[in-house]
């Protein structure tokens, strides 16, 4: 959308705002994880609370949730959650400039309060993954990003803003439906999509509240990093230092974020949606951290729990769709269909027995994640390759899941 | 019509059912109990042992709807509490739906209460309230 002529959309943009991937690489190997690995999902289902009702371990009050939504992953950085390193990795390193607390509701802050360090439920998962040599794609980029040994034991986790980021983005979408007919003078083609000249005073104050449900969002992967340190310090008696555990990266798929693309040959400012979508700068762009100058920005793609996940990289040809690429497998068959075909006790049971440990908090839910609800995550990678908006770089195997 | 609801397949991403009940009044705590059914794996387990009221004010009966399912998931996650509607009382003017409800239920317990969804929202995607014969039918998505 241009800055000065079109909308913002909360519907657009995703009601879970920021729901993003991070990866993690250690310095461990599959073969010296595997005998700890059933202690190493319990822990880390004990330490990221997870499923309906889940309560994060920090205590904020409004004063300091204000804070973690004007500052995003630098407060909890500051906090002693994490490292600068972290922040370095992290899409806009973890703090989206333009929040305002003061465009947040009392109602989505109340809601907010205490589901920071949460992972959700749904399709939100934390995995331990295994880089085998074999789905090494590009095995240049893999080194520069971290993958740098055989079999190495990997962390991804998918996560977004909780229901503080759809409370957020509720709070909009009833005020614009309310504006569209009368100030903005909108036709309503589908609710959904409500929108609001970003212009406008309520477009621009839903850009300053989705910016804080967004770093609202990266201090809640932040402090889940900060707990998978401490679990994996805890199971294998060495500092995460010493375990060479680092943020490979952390990007965003349901944002609205200001950037300057050619449309037709010359830069414009535009705010651009990505529902559903990673960015995926290509190499050289200004925007990507010293350490991925070179290779192009990490795109992190979740598969299903059964399949795995792909790790890839963005291109020059991604112009084409202002350097967006795909987020995630998807699924092709709805939760109550997939719920008819699979209990949840077996298929943990099932999955145990192919060496994937599952751990949830809700059996139902987990029927519902079935591998055969969603589709081929090597197809979707090896369709955004073909389609020339990123490049893959390593498929990454789960052996362990939590999820909620 | 006999008042209830079903989990319907179509959503991919999420969880739609539809609900069914001779009033509008009757329709609204129908779709109450059916964001219950999703949240719990027996809804039966939560207990009448808090109330709470509710009043609302929407330009039309379906974002008058989509509000009343917003609260009370805002209710669950803001105030942990698992509620159902015991009665609801619709009106209509022109230009605004209102809803005067009276919630029951009581505190989520991860202990005694078998968690199902946790569900986001309730969506605008494909809501609908229409009139039959026999009473009234809506359909609605759950973001899960």
């Amino acid at each position: 959308m241009d800055e000065d002529t079109g909308v913002i959309s909360p519907g657009g943009i995703g009601f879970d705002i920021n729901c993003g991937m991070r990866l993690v690489r250690t310095d461990l190997t599959f073969a010296e994880v595997a005998p700890r690995l059933s202690e190493l999902v319990d822990s880390l289902a004990d330490r990221v609370p997870a499923g309906v009702g889940a309560r994060g371990f920090l205590a904020l009050n409004e004063s300091e949730f204000e804070e973690v939504l004007r500052d995003g992953a630098h407060w909890a950085v500051k906090h002693g959650y994490g490292v600068p390193d972290d922040l370095l990795h992290t899409e806009a390193t973890g703090r989206f400039p333009d929040a305002d607390p003061a465009a947040v509701s009392t109602h989505a802050i109340e809601r907010g309060l205490a589901q920071v360090g949460t992972l959700g439920s749904g399709n939100h998962y934390l995995e331990i993954q295994v880089a085998h040599p074999e789905g090494v794609a590009d095995p240049d980029l893999a080194r520069a990003f971290g993958i740098d040994r055989p079999e190495q034991v990997m962390v991804m986790f998918h996560c977004g803003s909780r229901g503080f980021g759809h409370q957020v983005a509720s709070d909009y979408l009833h005020l614009f439906l309310r504006l569209m007919p009368t100030k903005f003078g909108l036709p309503l083609i589908d609710r959904e999509l409500a929108s609001a000249p970003f212009a406008s005073p309520e477009g621009k104050s839903y850009y300053a509240a989705m910016c804080c449900a967004a770093n609202m969002s990266f201090v809640n992967r932040q402090v889940i990093l900060h707990r998978i340190r401490e679990v994996f310090a805890r199971v294998f008696q060495r500092s995460a230092d010493a375990l060479g555990i680092r943020c490979i990266y952390d990007v965003a798929h349901n944002t609205a974020k200001r950037e300057t693309h050619l449309v037709g040959g010359e830069p414009r400012q535009l705010l651009v949606h990505r529902k559903g979508a990673t960015r995926a700068f290509p190499p050289g762009h200004p925007e990507l951290p010293p350490a991925y100058r070179a290779t192009g920005q990490p795109v992190i793609v979740g598969g299903s729990m059964e399949t795995g996940s792909w790790l890839l990289a963005g291109v020059p040809s991604g112009a084409v769709s202002f350097f967006s690429t795909a987020h995630g497998s998807g699924r092709t068959m709805s939760r109550t269909r997939a719920r008819k075909l699979v209990r949840g006790r077996a298929l943990q049971d099932q999955l145990a027995a192919r060496g994937i440990l599952v751990r949830t908090a809700s059996l139902r839910g987990l029927a519902e994640e079935a591998g055969f609800a969603y589709k081929s995550v090597d197809e979707v990678a090896e369709a955004t390759e073909e389609a020339g908006l990123s490049r893959r770089v390593a498929h990454l195997v789960p052996v362990g899941n939590v999820k909620g | 019509m006999k008042a209830g609801f079903a989990f319907v397949e179509g959503a991919t991403s999420d969880l739609a059912f539809v609900a069914q009940a001779a009033t509008l009044d009757a329709l609204f705590a129908v779709a109450s109990e059916a964001l219950l059914a999703a949240t719990v794996e027996d809804p039966s387990s939560v207990a009448p042992s808090e109330r709470r009221t509710l009043s609302l004010a929407e330009p039309d009966l379906e974002l008058l709807l989509l509000r009343f399912l917003n609260e009370l998931v805002w209710l669950r996650d803001a105030k942990g509490l698992l509620l159902r509607a015991e009665s609801v009382r619709i009106t209509r003017e022109e230009g605004e739906a209102q809803l005067e409800a009276t919630l029951v239920g009581e505190p989520l317990s991860r202990i005694r209460h078998a968690l199902a969804a946790d569900v986001k929202a309730a969506t605008a995607h494909g809501l609908r309230i229409e009139g039959r014969p026999e009473g009234f039918e809506a359909r609605v998505t759950l973001d899960v």
